[in-house]
């Protein structure tokens, strides 16, 4: 199923300068696991070393955030957006 | 090619400033809105956030994703982009922490105000490498008047 993968702001860069990517994809995972795979460089800012999703990097599918879904196994449908948002943080020590 | 460098306009400077003692000791935040170039950028407007951490606000600051999206939305209205943030260090130096760099994304401008005992010192300007594994710092070059980056 074709769904469309938006693309924030800090990380087209590494996706051919392209707001969003259209992938074949059955849930959130195969998705981000899609593009990844074809823009290798965005895995090391959307994933941590042991393959987790870092922390500030939010998933919504069609505005609703995956975390009050299924997370990563949140099944998506032709025409559905994926959209990676950040959150910020940081702090003296 | 040369140094990448932000232009901000002294009253953002200063409105950066405010709001690191306004809230100290606790950190501040807020995002930037300005304009991209090539090889620079010019921050143009600020949108003052609140810190989200209330668990740790003395050294820690988090914008949260809905915070993010009414930033982005609040650039676009402006004709702006979102180009960056700045958050205060109190008591400490104006340089990227470990966690600030763990926490980074790439791309946007991190600008860090340095507050020593309620009175702002050094601003600085980060921007993450894109290996993530270090911060290079973009010099600040402020102006008093509006300038225009095409």
């Amino acid at each position: 199923m074709a769904v469309k993968v938006i693309i924030p702001t800090p990380l087209r860069a590494y996706a051919g300068k392209q707001e969003s990517v259209e992938v074949q994809a059955a849930t959130v995972a195969e998705a981000l696991s899609a593009v990844t795979s074809k823009f290798a460089d965005l895995k090391k800012h959307l994933f941590s070393e042991d393959g987790r999703l870092r922390s500030f990097v939010n998933v919504y599918v069609n505005d609703e955030d995956i975390r009050y879904l299924q997370n990563d196994q949140t099944s998506v449908k032709a025409g559905d957006t994926i959209s990676i948002v950040p959150s910020i943080a940081g702090g003296a020590c | 090619m040369s140094q990448p460098r932000v232009i901000l306009r002294a009253g953002a400077l200063r409105r950066i400033q405010a709001h690191g003692v306004e809230t100290y000791p606790y950190e501040c935040c807020g995002a930037l809105l300005g304009k991209d170039g090539d090889g620079s950028r010019e921050v143009i407007d600020l949108l003052p956030l609140q810190n989200r951490r209330d668990d740790s606000p003395r050294n820690r600051f988090e914008v949260t994703s809905d915070d993010v999206r009414m930033a982005e939305k609040a650039a676009r209205e402006k004709q702006l982009e979102l180009v960056g943030w700045y958050h205060s260090h109190p008591d400490a130096p104006a340089r990227p922490s470990e966690y600030d760099r763990n926490h980074a994304w790439p791309w946007y401008s991190y600008v860090i105000v340095s507050v020593h005992k309620g009175v702002a010192h050094d601003t600085t300007c980060w921007r993450l490498t894109d290996d993530r594994a270090a911060y290079d710092p973009e010099p600040i070059e402020t102006v008093e008047h509006p300038t225009s980056i095409q």
